[in-house]
């Protein structure tokens, strides 16, 4: 089991060894410059918001997905997969094309006067596109698997729809919703390559942390390049761990219920 | 009626909502590669394939990817088995550390690499000093792809093994099978839908690997350039139909892998 330790250990601490030497001072100071900042923030706020958006499009589609079988929606069922499957040189491209505005969709809006691509919509779209395969396919078993004698009971007790949904359905999901929103979040966080062409990186507006790190490496700032990742990386590894934790409470929750 | 018309019509709105959703934010992207590809016509695509650059990133994208198939099939059979049919331990850190690539931006992941392997880090240095240049080189882009893709297969294989449980595996040692038998007579046949699985997603994602490789490659033109990176090259240029060719062929191929996988999923087998 060395090949673990060799293959993802030593390059790790590779990253962390390369800031020796450097003072605190200086990592903080490139580490939490004004750039770099606004990069985190705009990386997590629009990974965060994208991967809500996926929760509440990726519950809908497992759903109906589950729901209503037919022949049609084994078409739809595979389209789900399309996002997972694009390399993300490919998204890339193809978004910013899409959206841009000499593209089919990207025209129209600007002609209406929304600008997708070169803004952070368009880097939240981007995202979102990524992470709804993993929502709908973390929800969809969940979703299959539901005793429906629960809704059944409480139906017959007087509940209406909307209860059953609240206090029944939405509780039993919520592990997977949960799940699903921290699978999107940590593929999301670090997208590089399906963002980088729609985002249109301009530095402090547009510029996702994957970027900065990039640009630091072309001006040979190996050091900063190196501090801005184990920065992101922690506030990461902090957020998954939170969501894990909060999902360990649901699950004890319901248990003890 | 009413009773059965409200819930066939509260359906047919879902369904209906579900397929705009997903034409319009999946199928519709698809469908423009295609169209982007073949704006100027076909032979115009097809030249695409002629220019040396092209071949030589393809050739280095399958090269990666095979060795990286290779590597990360070995290690995931190798996981499976000693992480489900033995305790040892620190088993749940090892556990953790296997899914640690699919957390980690695949540009800090170039970037850790490039600090690991670049000729001024020790380890880069000592491979530099006998020959082996990796940074900046074709295997720089292997390790990457490896390290990207390194969970997929092990993933699979430690569901799987552990779902199964270790009876049949004690029942085969007690009757007097070796180890090796145990493992190619028992373990393997039961596990191998599994690990084609986890192979196929392993494969889709190596031919793809933009972020990891861009970082640690360079992107020289005939030596270190992959598709992924062509594609970008391209674009950048303005050659929209050279770069949306490629990538509709790289599209294609990665959607064949995982129709592929869904068809045999052993997780979305009903039962």
């Amino acid at each position: 089991m060395s090949i673990v330790g060799i293959v993802v250990f030593v390059p790790l601490a590779a990253l962390v060894l390369s800031l020796n030497g450097i003072t605190p001072a200086s990592f903080a100071s490139t580490a939490f410059s004004a750039g770099a900042l606004a990069a985190y923030r705009l990386s997590f706020g629009c990974a965060i918001l994208a991967s809500a958006i996926d929760v509440a499009a990726g519950l809908a589609i497992a759903a109906t997905i589950v729901r209503y079988p037919s022949g049609g929606m084994r078409v739809l069922d595979a389209l789900v997969d399309v996002p997972f499957a694009l390399p993300p040189a490919v998204t890339g491209i193809t978004l910013a094309t899409l959206y841009g505005p000499h593209g089919w969709i990207g025209s129209w809006l600007i002609a209406h006067g929304f600008a997708i691509a070169y803004t952070p919509a368009g880097i939240v779209l981007a995202l979102a596109f990524v992470g709804m395969p993993f929502v709908v396919r973390t929800v969809q078993p969940v979703i299959a698997a539901l005793p429906r004698e629960f809704g059944h009971a409480a139906a017959s007790l007087g509940a209406t729809r909307f209860t059953v949904l609240r206090r029944i359905t939405l509780p039993l999901i919520a592990p997977a919703l949960l799940t699903g929103f921290a699978l999107a979040l940590a593929r999301t966080l670090g997208e590089y390559g399906s963002v980088i062409f729609i985002a249109g990186n301009m530095p402090g507006k547009t510029e996702v942390i994957p970027l900065i790190i990039v640009s630091r490496l072309e001006q040979y700032d190996f050091a900063g390049a190196a501090a801005i990742a184990l920065v992101s990386l922690l506030v990461s590894f902090a957020m998954l761990l939170a969501i894990n934790a909060l999902q360990r409470r649901l699950l004890d929750a319901r248990s003890a219920a | 009626m009413n009773a059965a018309a409200g819930p066939r019509l509260a359906g047919g709105l879902a369904v209906a909502g579900v397929a705009v959703l997903l034409g319009f934010f999946v199928f519709v992207p698809l469908c423009s590669i295609a169209f982007e590809a073949l704006r100027a016509g076909w032979p115009a695509a097809a030249a695409t394939f002629a220019d040396p650059y092209a071949r030589d990133a393809i050739g280095l994208t399958l090269l990666a990817a095979s060795v990286t198939i290779v590597v990360n099939g070995a290690f995931g059979v190798l996981a499976g088995w000693t992480l489900t049919k033995y305790t040892f331990p620190g088993k749940s850190l090892l556990l953790a550390a296997i899914d640690l690539p699919l957390t980690i931006s695949p540009v800090v992941a170039g970037l850790a690499l490039l600090l690991c392997f670049g000729e001024r880090a020790p380890l880069g240095g000592w491979f530099a000093a006998h020959g082996l240049k990796i940074a900046f080189a074709p295997p720089g882009i292997i390790l990457a792809t490896i390290f990207v893709t390194f969970p997929y297969v092990a993933r699979e294989t430690v569901a799987l093994m552990g779902e199964s449980g270790t009876e049949l595996e004690e029942a085969a040692l007690g009757l007097g099978a070796t180890v090796w038998q145990t493992f190619c007579r028992v373990t393997f046949p039961r596990a191998r839908w599994a690990i084609l699985n986890g192979l196929l997603l392993c494969n889709a994602r190596a031919l793809g690997e933009f972020g990891a490789v861009s970082v640690i490659s360079g992107s020289i033109r005939g030596l270190t350039d992959t598709v992924s990176l062509h594609i970008d090259i391209l674009y950048n240029e303005d050659n929209l139909v050279g770069a949306f060719t490629l990538a509709g062929a790289l599209a294609l191929t990665a959607i064949a892998l995982t129709l592929v996988r869904d068809a045999i999923d052993p997780h979305r087998q009903p039962g």
